[in-house]
């Protein structure tokens, strides 16, 4: 159990900043989310935080000791892999009591533990069977028996469902999940794949080029992106972005895009120049006579809902509705928009502007 | 035109019955899905029609016309891998032309350019056509590999995962790309996948397939809406279908085992109350993971909920799919 601070934490290796200056906290608990694309730096930040890399500069506080310069072995920390390494060599009960024995723990404690670590990840029954022959799933549940056994402060976790297909990983997400709310361990879980990442994580810090682009509740993330970066990375589809050029003012309750004034979430700041209009496509709605017009691409069915692409003057947008409205391509409709949740972006910097909706939020930044 | 037709087709590898007895029918023009696990029979079925396997009984016609003595070669019919396989040495526009420059078509080498240049236009790549093949992004080399099976205007395509070694953002255009590109061709495709959201979002006709045999041929909707069956209904929707028992609801049919709700299809608000395992916030929608009299329930909610773990909630079904013991729709 235990709280974790990173402050200023900065990674060099040669002329390359693989993590440029990054603050956040991880309560006592939590299951916190690195989150980013590949060579975002989210990876050498767990290893870090695990003492597998050292950092050029800054700190990491776990547990209130400041353990940057010191070695892994000196953490207590749980390291579990994508590619969940097992001795072939050694049966069920073997693999998870390694860490122990190598400790020099007492034969009887060891049994023990081991005994109450497979009954928390239901393997009891397969203890005594050689590794080789066991199912993906349950591989997995070895290893991270092998990594609750020792009782660390925290678990390290890096891609650990990356290797498994989508139907599985949806599985093992869940019984991961619920692991933790049993155990209540503080959990740091490197991903790439954002659903994965809203689903299981409490916090989550959304990472690109080395930099911290946003850190927060799963659902703030997703409502009030602080970047068009996270804008783009959260959800699938993504939020629509369109561009456009214009000016408000601090106050402003409108902007106007393609001829057509469209109500916005009262913004903090004034703005002039290349921005975008922000808007997830559950947003948008579908209409026969509205101003904003644009035509129908193509639908793709889901079941109960549809994704429409749609061709604007903005450039393309996607709309996702009910699949009971029958749209098909080459029909021109309407678009309406959510006015509550649109969020507006100075597209130079990227950032967004601050407003109604998200100050709340951004302040956090 | 060149309607392919299956007729009672069988195919056994050892004592490991693959195909059994399937018959389909993939009109002109369509887009084709077959839809399964891994060893559902979907890559044999494609390798059956191109000619790669034989088959132990059963018929395969094309235009009408039986194809089974006929060779691979001379059945006119385009297969695209999962593992684009390009010839690194060669450019775009070599690598497009090469089906074409084979010794048995003899195609002319104005024909063979207007070819490439429109195929080129079709997948937007005439800007790429002088690169290296290796010197591209990897949804570009699969539009290439698909490009190639597009110059010969074979009367089927026989596409087989070929999205999939592809990352989700690319797979997400790709499917909008090669619906487009199956429709402004008229292109007939028969194509394997066991990816859902490919099936649903790109087919005119899915078959779902279970251990060899076809248990469902129509619509997306179709099968979405009205699944023949309890696995089927399980292959489509994401979150998966809840199955639960029948009597845990009342108003099941006489001889219901099963209720199949899907999670969009239970309301909250009055009914059984079920206990709040995990709420999991999505962004556009939250997931609600409930526990009704032990059993595991998954139904969507707003997405600003407020309910967490522990709570309770009353639901009934607002509209439910009825199977029997064998798993068969009853209602």
């Amino acid at each position: 159990m235990a709280q974790i601070v990173i402050k200023d934490l900065r990674k060099e290796f040669g002329a390359f900043t693989a993590v440029q200056s990054s603050s956040f906290t991880i309560e006592d608990g939590e299951f916190f989310m690195l989150l980013g694309p590949s060579g975002c730096g989210k990876t050498t930040t767990l290893r870090m935080i695990a003492g597998l890399e050292l950092p050029s500069s800054g700190q990491i506080w776990i547990d209130g000791e400041e353990v940057a310069q010191k070695p892994a072995s000196q953490r207590d920390i749980a390291f579990v892999f994508q590619m969940f390494a097992l001795y072939p060599h050694f049966n069920v009960r073997r693999n998870i009591s390694y860490p122990l024995i190598s400790q020099g723990m007492p034969k009887a404690q060891v049994a023990a533990k081991v005994a109450e670590v497979a009954q928390i990840l239901g393997i009891t029954d397969i203890l005594d069977r050689p590794v080789g022959g066991l199912s993906g799933g349950d591989r997995q549940r070895v290893a991270l028996g092998r990594a609750i056994v020792r009782d660390p402060k925290a678990f390290m976790m890096d891609e650990p469902l990356g290797a498994l297909d989508a139907e599985f990983r949806e599985h093992m997400s869940l019984e991961l999940r619920a692991l933790h709310d049993r155990m209540g361990a503080t959990t740091v879980y490197v991903t790439h794949d954002q659903l994965e990442a809203m689903q299981m994580g409490d916090k989550i810090v959304v990472m690109n080029h080395g930099v911290i682009e946003q850190f927060g509740r799963p659902q703030d993330i997703y409502d009030k992106p602080a970047t068009m970066f996270v804008a783009e990375f959260i959800g699938s589809p993504c939020m629509n972005l369109m561009r456009f050029d214009g000016q408000i003012e601090a106050g402003a309750t409108q902007v106007t895009l393609a001829n057509v004034p469209l109500t916005i979430p009262r913004q903090h700041d004034g703005l002039s120049g290349p921005m975008a209009f922000g808007i997830r496509p559950e947003h948008i709605q579908l209409n026969t006579d509205g101003a904003f017009r644009a035509e129908v691409r193509a639908t793709e069915y889901l079941g109960t809902t549809q994704i429409v692409t749609l061709k604007t003057t903005q450039g393309e947008v996607k709309a996702r509705t009910g699949s009971e409205h029958r749209i098909a391509a080459g029909d021109s409709v309407g678009l309406g928009f959510d006015a509550r949740t649109v969020t507006l972006f100075d597209a130079t910097s990227g950032h967004a502007v601050r407003s109604d909706l998200n100050a709340g939020v951004l302040q956090h930044v | 035109m060149s309607e392919v037709r299956l007729n009672g087709v069988s195919k056994s590898f050892g004592s490991h019955a693959a195909i059994s007895t399937m018959s389909m029918d993939i009109p002109d023009g369509s887009f084709v899905v077959l839809l399964g696990p891994t060893g559902a029979g979907k890559t044999t079925t494609l390798r059956l029609i191109a000619g790669l396997e034989a088959p132990d009984a059963g018929d395969i016609m094309i235009a009408g016309r039986s194809i089974l003595r006929d060779s691979p070669a001379e059945r006119n019919v385009a297969m695209v891998f999962q593992q684009y396989s390009l010839y690194p040495h060669l450019t775009v526009r070599d690598n497009l032309a090469f089906p074409l420059r084979s010794p048995m078509l003899r195609t002319p080498e104005a024909e063979i350019a207007r070819k490439v240049a429109t195929v080129a236009e079709v997948l937007r790549i005439p800007h790429k056509l002088d690169n290296k093949a290796t010197n591209l992004s990897g949804g570009e080399m699969q539009r290439v590999a698909i490009g190639r099976a597009l110059v010969r205007s074979p009367s089927i395509f026989l596409m087989d995962e070929p999205l999939s070694s592809l990352d989700a953002k690319l797979r997400a255009d790709l499917r909008v790309e090669l619906k487009r590109i199956q429709a402004d061709l008229g292109a007939t495709f028969l194509y394997v996948t066991h990816d859902q959201i490919e099936a649903m979002t790109m087919a005119t006709h899915v078959g779902v397939l279970d251990a060899g045999h076809l248990v469902q041929f129509g619509t997306p909707r179709e099968i979405y809406e009205n699944p023949a069956n309890l696995y089927v209904a399980g292959r489509l929707g994401l979150p998966r279908i809840n199955a639960l028992p029948a009597g845990l609801f009342p108003g099941a049919p006489p001889g219901a085992a099963t209720i199949g709700l899907r999670p969009e299809h239970i309301a909250q608000g009055d009914g059984q109350p079920a206990r709040v395992v995990r709420v999991e916030h999505l962004g556009d929608q939250t997931r609600l993971h409930l526990s009704l009299e032990g059993h595991e329930v998954t139904t969507l909610t707003d997405p600003h909920s407020a309910l967490t773990a522990g709570d309770t909630v009353a639901i009934h079904p607002r509209a439910a799919l009825y199977f029997d013991a064998s798993g068969a729709r009853l209602a």
